[in-house]
């Protein structure tokens, strides 16, 4: 598929480097060579200088053949006016990342209608709603939900001397008789797609597949579980934690965000009413104290620079705060920090690179089965995806254990009607059904590809 | 600096050469030579080398960054000459090896400069693989992969060590595709050639091989007059065709694409056209007393000038004998070069065009100390490291142009021999003045020469930087 991605900042590498890695042909446009220049010396890709609203460099980025146009711009004006001419001089589908709070409510629908906009993303609010659902589930490091939250997969990390040590899977699912799948283990770096006889070891991360209220089971007879966060302080006031302390105040929980810029705090303050706000420099150990960190359920780090936010993460480590969460933007960073002993990091790029993964995907599929979800897992290393079976699948009705499906390929769910299924080898896939794959070392387009 | 990479790369590069090495043999089989033999025997070679060389060396590591790519392009096209030069050791047309790589390099680096005495005498297999190296040396080796197979995660860096030019740009989002159409292109013309080429009267095989060395602007010719023999349409074709494959490559996709308006705002091609409008008009003034009638005096002129301008070679004349304000202006042409993004050596327009203007702003800024003034070309803001870039490779390549003729000067020849024979070696052209002219040869030359202006072609042909960088200390040794 052609493909232009406007804007080349850090969410528009993250996007092109994960279209490139899907096969499509790609043309990068920024205002500055630099950032082009640095983008095409490190990937496959045609580069463009121009402005992404300027009808002559769209021209030459020959927009009228795009199949997909992307505007990810520091601006949401100009991604909406460029995503609006896209369309205009004949790109089939638009996305654009519209960021600002003002937008983001009821009018983003009537945006989206105006401008014939296919998608908007906001990687802010998409990073807040992740960091919501770990925070109702503390002892994840990531948690992923399909099929309307019927079924979740939950990735944890397991401890030393974890009562999994040594178990095998099907062990497991004969002791503790609550349906779920063990489907990722990532073990020094490796990943594997394990199969029944494989023995779990401690520090093992895992991806389990179950649905919510099994979940919490689980957790709980696994001695995994930790109690729903409840007081939580935010360091940094950015878009994402507006968003982030909005949801958890809205269910009751209390919030307290600390950010130097009193203005900033000012604003926060009077569209958030309920929660605490405190201005102040987080690096200010003496502040945290006085703002209670010894006695909070988690701490989050959003400030606007990496390294703060992994020393301040590993701070909150060190007294013991039980859940402590680090946004972090760059990949090299984030590795750093997984290696200081933080376990738990977002990076709101990361975030909107599956959706719009998923939605090229989709695109570029024709046929009947289509992805609904799509979420890489396991420090990148493997797929999950939802599709919906649709009436010409060719493996439909036939028991799970004489389907060929290719290797390091699983179907770790299936959601039929209301009712969730784990499956096992004697369930089969029926029309309507949706279908949730675990796969590493491919990328599916339909599902019918999981077939050999 | 990703040293496995660099020799698995090449290794892997060397099979494409061994398939290719087939098709002369099969021209042999069929004029029922046996020196079609010594193709099959070095194609085997080649294959055991490179499926021995890419097992033991199989990197796990298979990032590539630039300085990888300027190396890795260096090496395949060291290995490249001197496989090229197996099989004329091999069938003892050509028996001494290093007068065999000065021929091979000469081929893969479209100089066009031979060691042969009597070419005539050659079989024509071999005659055939000369021009073949032409035209896979003119678009480049790596290139043609690159259309076939995904080279690496980033082609960019090979491509553009391989592509001569101050900004190799892409045609297409992926490199594979841009270089796919580069060969469409270039097999087109190619082809279009062949069939004005057999429209004047010229047998099929002599219509093939003139076609492939003109299309890579190599200038290998079969007879000993070069092209003298032909009659004047032909001589007319190859002087249009050399002028059409000394144009950017970009243009014909914009022509496809329908994209005239751009083709007519391309300085660099006005800038090409019109200096070989003049240097045509100069000479024919200056040489007309040597020709007897008008359309023989233009027609010599504008041969010459299309020949020497696109560094192809051919002469349909011994230009030798010229006076020396002509000469002088062939000696410019040949420093001159035609456009970035063709098949020519030399500098080229752009570079040119690049240097003057900075010049230009230089001058300038004596006067106005304080003005800001961004260069462009083809309407474009032109980028600062480019600039730099331009100049750091006028200095490298003043300087590799004096030491090699320092170098051949040790030979028995006099000074005006040495020094055209060295710039016309290091800029891809060929023929040169003096004991080097179009109707002698380099036999006579030294081995030393020989090896010396083998590197000098290499480094002109690659654009200096890869082949410097692939003999730095810093390249193989671990700091």
């Amino acid at each position: 598929m052609n493909i232009i991605v406007a804007g080349c900042g850090k969410v528009g590498t993250a996007i092109t480097k994960g279209l490139v890695k899907e096969g499509h042909d790609i043309t990068v446009m920024d205002i500055q060579p630099k950032k082009v220049n640095d983008l095409i010396n490190m990937l496959d890709v045609q580069g463009i200088y121009g402005n992404a609203a300027d009808s002559d460099a769209l021209a030459e980025a020959e927009v009228s053949k795009t199949d997909l146009f992307i505007a990810v711009t520091a601006s949401d004006e100009l991604n909406m006016l460029a995503c609006l001419f896209a369309r205009r001089m004949g790109a089939s589908h638009t996305i654009a990342r519209v960021r600002n709070t003002d937008y983001n409510d009821d009018s983003l629908s009537f945006i989206k209608q105006e401008l014939h906009l296919s998608m908007s993303i906001n990687p802010d609010y998409e990073a807040a709603q992740q960091l919501f659902n770990i925070l109702k589930l503390p002892s994840a490091v990531q948690i992923d939900t399909f099929s309307n939250k019927n079924i979740e997969m939950v990735e944890l990390k397991l401890k030393k001397d974890s009562v999994l040590d040594g178990m095998t899977l099907s062990d497991m699912r004969k002791k503790y008789k609550i349906p779920f799948l063990v489907c990722t283990v990532i073990r020094d770096g490796e990943i594997f797609i394990p199969d029944g006889n494989f023995t779990l070891k401690g520090l093992d991360r895992i991806g389990l597949v179950a649905s919510p209220a099994d979940l919490q089971k689980m957790l709980k007879s696994f001695s995994l579980m930790q109690k729903q966060a409840r007081n939580i302080m935010i360091l940094g006031g950015s878009r994402t934690s507006y968003y982030l302390a909005k949801k958890l105040s809205f269910i009751g929980n209390s919030v307290k965000i600390i950010d130097k810029d009193e203005n900033r705090c000012r604003e926060i303050a009077s569209l958030l009413p309920s929660i605490n706000v405190v201005t102040g420099d987080g690096t200010n150990q003496e502040l945290l104290f006085e703002e209670g960190i010894r006695s909070m359920d988690a701490f989050i780090a959003l400030t606007g620079t990496d390294e703060e936010n992994i020393l301040l993460s590993v701070f909150a480590s060190s007294i013991n705060v039980p859940k402590v969460i680090t946004k972090v933007n760059s990949d090299e960073l984030g590795k750093i920090a997984v290696n200081l002993g933080l376990d738990c990091i977002i990076s709101p790029k990361k975030a909107v690179t599956d959706i719009v993964t998923r939605y090229a995907r989709a695109l570029h599929n024709t046929t009947g089965n289509n992805i609904e979800t799509l979420y890489h897992i396991a420090d990148d290393k493997a797929e999950a995806l939802e599709f919906k079976a649709g009436a010409d699948f060719s493996a439909k009705n036939i028991p799970l254990k004489h389907m060929k499906i290719k290797k390091n390929t699983l179907i770790a769910g299936i959601v039929r009607g209301r009712k969730t299924i784990i499956p096992s080898g004697d369930d089969c896939i029926s029309p309507n059904d949706r279908v949730i794959v675990i796969t590493a070392g491919h990328s599916f387009k339909d599902l019918s590809d999981i077939l050999k | 600096m990703n040293r496995r990479m660099i020799l698995y790369m090449p290794l892997q590069i060397i099979k494409l050469q061994a398939l290719i090495m087939l098709v002369p043999a099969a021209v042999s089989l069929f004029y029922h030579e046996k020196s079609g033999w010594s193709f099959v025997i070095t194609a085997a070679g080649a294959l055991l080398l490179s499926i021995a060389g890419t097992a033991i060396i199989n990197p796990k590591n298979k990032t590539i960054y630039a300085k990888e790519g300027f190396v890795i392009v260096a090496l395949t096209w060291l290995m490249m000459s001197i496989l090229g030069a197996a099989p004329f050791v091999i069938s003892g047309e050509i028996p001494h090896f290093v007068d065999a790589l000065f021929e091979s390099v000469s081929g893969f680096t479209t100089t066009g400069a031979s060691i042969l005495r009597d070419v005539e005498i050659m079989s024509r297999g071999m005659l055939f693989w000369r021009s073949l190296t032409h035209w896979l040396g003119g678009m480049g080796i790596l290139v043609f992969v690159m259309a076939i197979v995904n080279l690496s995660d980033s082609p960019i860096h090979i491509m553009r060590a391989e592509m001569p030019g101050p900004i190799v740009g892409k045609l297409a989002p992926k490199a594979k595709k841009t270089a796919k159409i580069l060969y469409i292109i270039y097999i087109a013309i190619t082809a279009i050639e062949i069939l004005f080429l057999k429209l004047g009267g010229m047998t099929m095989f002599d219509a093939v091989v003139h076609s492939l060395a003109t299309a890579g602007t190599g200038g290998f010719g079969i007879k000993n007059t070069s092209i003298g023999g032909y009659s004047p349409y032909i001589q007319w074709v190859i002087t249009v065709f050399m002028a059409l494959f000394g144009i950017n490559f970009n243009i014909y996709y914009l022509l496809i694409a329908g994209k005239i308006k751009s083709v007519l705002k391309s300085s660099e091609m006005w800038v090409y056209f019109g200096i070989m409008a003049g240097a045509t008009a100069l000479i024919a003034y200056n040489t007309s007393s040597l020709y007897d009638n008008i359309s023989e005096l233009i027609r010599h002129s504008a041969f010459q000038v299309s020949s020497i301008i696109t560094t192809t070679g051919f002469s349909t004349t011994d230009f030798n004998l010229w006076p020396g304000f002509s000469k002088a202006i062939l000696l410019l042409l040949m420093v001159c070069g035609a456009c970035a993004g063709s098949t020519a050596g030399g500098l080229k327009v752009s570079r040119i065009l690049i240097l003057f203007k900075a010049m230009n702003r230089e001058f300038n800024k004596m006067v106005h100390p304080r003005s800001v003034q961004v260069l462009r070309l083809e309407g474009k803001p032109l980028d600062e490291n480019v600039i730099n870039n331009c100049l750091t490779y006028f200095v490298l390549y003043c300087l590799i142009n004096v030491v090699c003729i320092f170098l051949t000067s040790f030979d028995k020849f006099n000074l005006e021999t040495s020094i055209t024979a060295t710039i016309s070696c290091i800029n891809n052209i060929g023929p040169a003045f003096g004991a080097a002219g179009p109707a002698s040869n380099y036999a006579d030359f030294s081995v030393f020469s020989k090896l010396v202006l083998s590197a000098g072609m290499l480094l002109g042909r690659l654009e200096i930087f890869p082949m410097l960088l692939a003999v730095a200390p810093a390249t193989w040794i671990k700091k």
